[in-house]
């Protein structure tokens, strides 16, 4: 491509870093803020810092028991993808792989149950987890369990649609060579199609896991007064105090909570990209 | 495959944990989101201090006849258009700039944008708060307005919560319609071109028709998405801002139901966002559907 076709792309090039600068800046400006030391995160203004430190790091967690909440978090997503992976992986089996009736109506309402807005269900499932909570205190208010439980249903649905491309895309000939072979069904599953479809575990489970992770309205109205029960976005809101903030710290606290999910989407970005573009096409 | 009643006892054993889970932790809870809405449901009801009392559209009646809640439906439509534009309008145009620039200005462009996309709406929130602090935000030591803050006004809290919701949710758009323009075959392009179709012809005539049901798919979801924006509002403007001006209809009904304990209320306030958005969703897939297009 010559400059002549394309005499404004040097201009667009200029342009698109300077949009890339502005756009990155809030997260660079985190991670800047979180390793200065404490006097210059509210005295100075420049875009660097000679004497880069941990300190703001170390008081999120030791003060501020960040670790604990960071731990509460991680629990909840873990717990979330490994039950939802294996409930959906079996759905999408079902639902890709075997002829029944209701089959269609099942993925018509699968489809549906996502338009859902899980938000305007606060208060039922506010009162839902009270009344589990009274039989099994576990998976009620102010325990983790309970967070568990919504996300785990909030997650279905899109892992069981998205998986079941992923099983479809298995051929059929090889569960009958399974089963040629002397294979049972619970074998050809396990054996066969899980480690087959274990990308597209893989792609789903690391969107269920910011779901969970993100969390931030279902933390808030469940944990009601277990301080030890918080999850991180919701200890970081508690932290966040006006006038009196330890910014340092609140940044630190902030880029915790932030490395994970990213690391996480640059991971699959590839497959969210084509598989939003097929969702979308297809 | 053999079909026959073997298979259905089979599916039936594989979806039976999904079936209990959703019906259990969504289906149960809409039924009883509609109930509960149909009843005076306050502290006292919670604690078994007084009966349940029956109320029908009561909620409703009541909700629909006070100004507050219409105040707070005006203020959610705004403040979702004004983030849907802007999100629109800033993926759209980023999307066909980084169809004009070589791999690494875009692989620059891409990676922030995924930044942004990642970062959990809380800590997001909590960066912007920080940048745009009245004492010692970053904005305010450059402009000069020491001592400003932007979450006092009405209008100003709810322009930076609105640009925090762009920035989070431009991603999403400009990436999906950089995927179509790109998906849009070389050939047709030079079909245009050699039928004699200027850049800005081709642009309105060809790639914008072949995009339009992308667009409309990318417009539904941020509509959907902006409509129940909740942690941004509440975390940015500390729970809907001073005596509620900066209420959107999600912090609302959760003001309602959990810190002033009308539950029932809070349910009613669910019901109907609920049903906006599924109005929203209906009219546009008519639409799409009108039009030809087959999602």
């Amino acid at each position: 491509m010559s400059a002549i076709r394309h005499p404004g792309r040097a201009l667009a090039e200029a342009v698109t870093v300077v949009v890339a600068g502005v756009v990155a800046f809030p997260l660079f400006w985190m991670v800047l803020t979180a390793v200065k030391p404490p006097d210059e995160v509210v005295s100075s203004a420049l875009p660097w810092t000679t004497r880069p430190t941990l300190d703001s790091f170390v008081r999120a967690l030791t003060v501020q028991d960040f670790g604990r909440y960071f731990l509460n978090s991680v629990i909840v997503a873990v717990a979330v993808v490994a039950l939802s992976m294996l409930v959906a992986f079996l759905a999408a089996a079902a639902l890709t792989r075997l002829r029944f009736r209701g089959r269609t109506t099942m993925l018509v309402m699968l489809l549906v149950v996502q338009m859902v807005p899980v938000e305007a269900l606060t208060v039922p499932l506010f009162f839902l987890m009270r009344s589990v909570g009274q039989s099994v205190p576990a998976f009620g208010l102010n325990h983790l369990g309970s967070l568990v439980l919504v996300h785990l249903a909030f997650s279905l649905p899109f892992s069981i649609w998205m998986l079941r491309g992923f099983v479809a895309a298995v051929p059929v000939e090889l569960e009958e060579a399974a089963t040629l072979d002397g294979a049972s069904r619970f074998r050809f599953l396990w054996g066969v199609l899980f480690p087959l479809v274990a990308p597209g575990l893989v792609a789903t489970s690391v969107l269920s896991f910011i779901h969970a992770w993100n969390d931030f309205l279902f933390a808030k109205t469940f944990i009601i007064s277990a301080a030890d029960a918080q999850t991180l976005p919701l200890a970081l809101q508690v932290f966040v105090k006006p006038d009196q903030n330890d910014w340092g710290a609140v940044m630190a606290g902030s880029t915790l909570m932030t490395i994970p999910v990213l690391v996480f989407f640059v991971l699959v970005q590839r497959r969210l990209v084509t598989g939003l573009a097929g969702s979308v096409k297809g | 495959m053999t079909a026959g009643r073997g298979q259905g006892r089979t599916a039936l054993a594989y979806l039976s944990p999904a079936l209990l889970v959703l019906v259990a932790l969504l289906g149960y809870p809409v039924y009883q989101l509609v109930v509960i809405s149909f009843f005076d449901y306050g502290q006292e009801q919670v604690s078994g201090g007084a009966p349940l009392e029956f109320l029908g559209l009561g909620n409703y009646s009541a909700l629909l006849g006070s100004a507050k809640f219409w105040s707070v439906l005006g203020q959610t439509v705004a403040f979702a258009a004004v983030c849907v534009l802007g999100t629109l309008v800033v993926g759209a145009a980023l999307a066909v700039l980084a169809t004009r620039v070589r791999p690494w200005a875009r692989t620059c462009l891409f990676l922030a944008a995924l930044g942004a996309w990642a970062t959990p709406a809380v800590a997001g929130s909590t960066i912007w708060l920080f940048l745009f602090d009245a004492n010692f935000g970053l904005v305010n030591t450059v402009l000069g307005l020491d001592g400003f803050s932007w979450t006092y006004g009405k209008w100003t809290a709810f322009g930076l919560v609105a640009a925090e919701v762009v920035w989070c949710s431009f991603p999403f758009v400009m990436i999906t319609l950089y995927a179509g323009i790109r998906a849009i075959p070389a050939e047709v392009l030079e079909a245009a071109a050699l039928d004699g179709a200027s850049t800005r012809r081709a642009a309105r005539s060809v790639v914008l028709p072949l995009l339009r049901p992308l667009l409309i798919v990318v417009t539904i979801q941020s509509i959907i998405w902006d409509f129940k924006v909740f942690t941004q509002v509440y975390v940015m403007t500390g729970g809907g801002g001073i005596a509620g001006r900066n209420l959107v209809l999600n912090v609302y009904a959760y003001q309602e139901a959990f810190a002033a304990s009308e539950y029932g209320l809070g349910a009613a306030i669910g019901v109907v966002t609920t049903l906006i958005l599924l109005a929203i969703t209906v009219f546009y897939l008519r639409a799409l559907r009108r039009s030809g297009e087959v999602l």
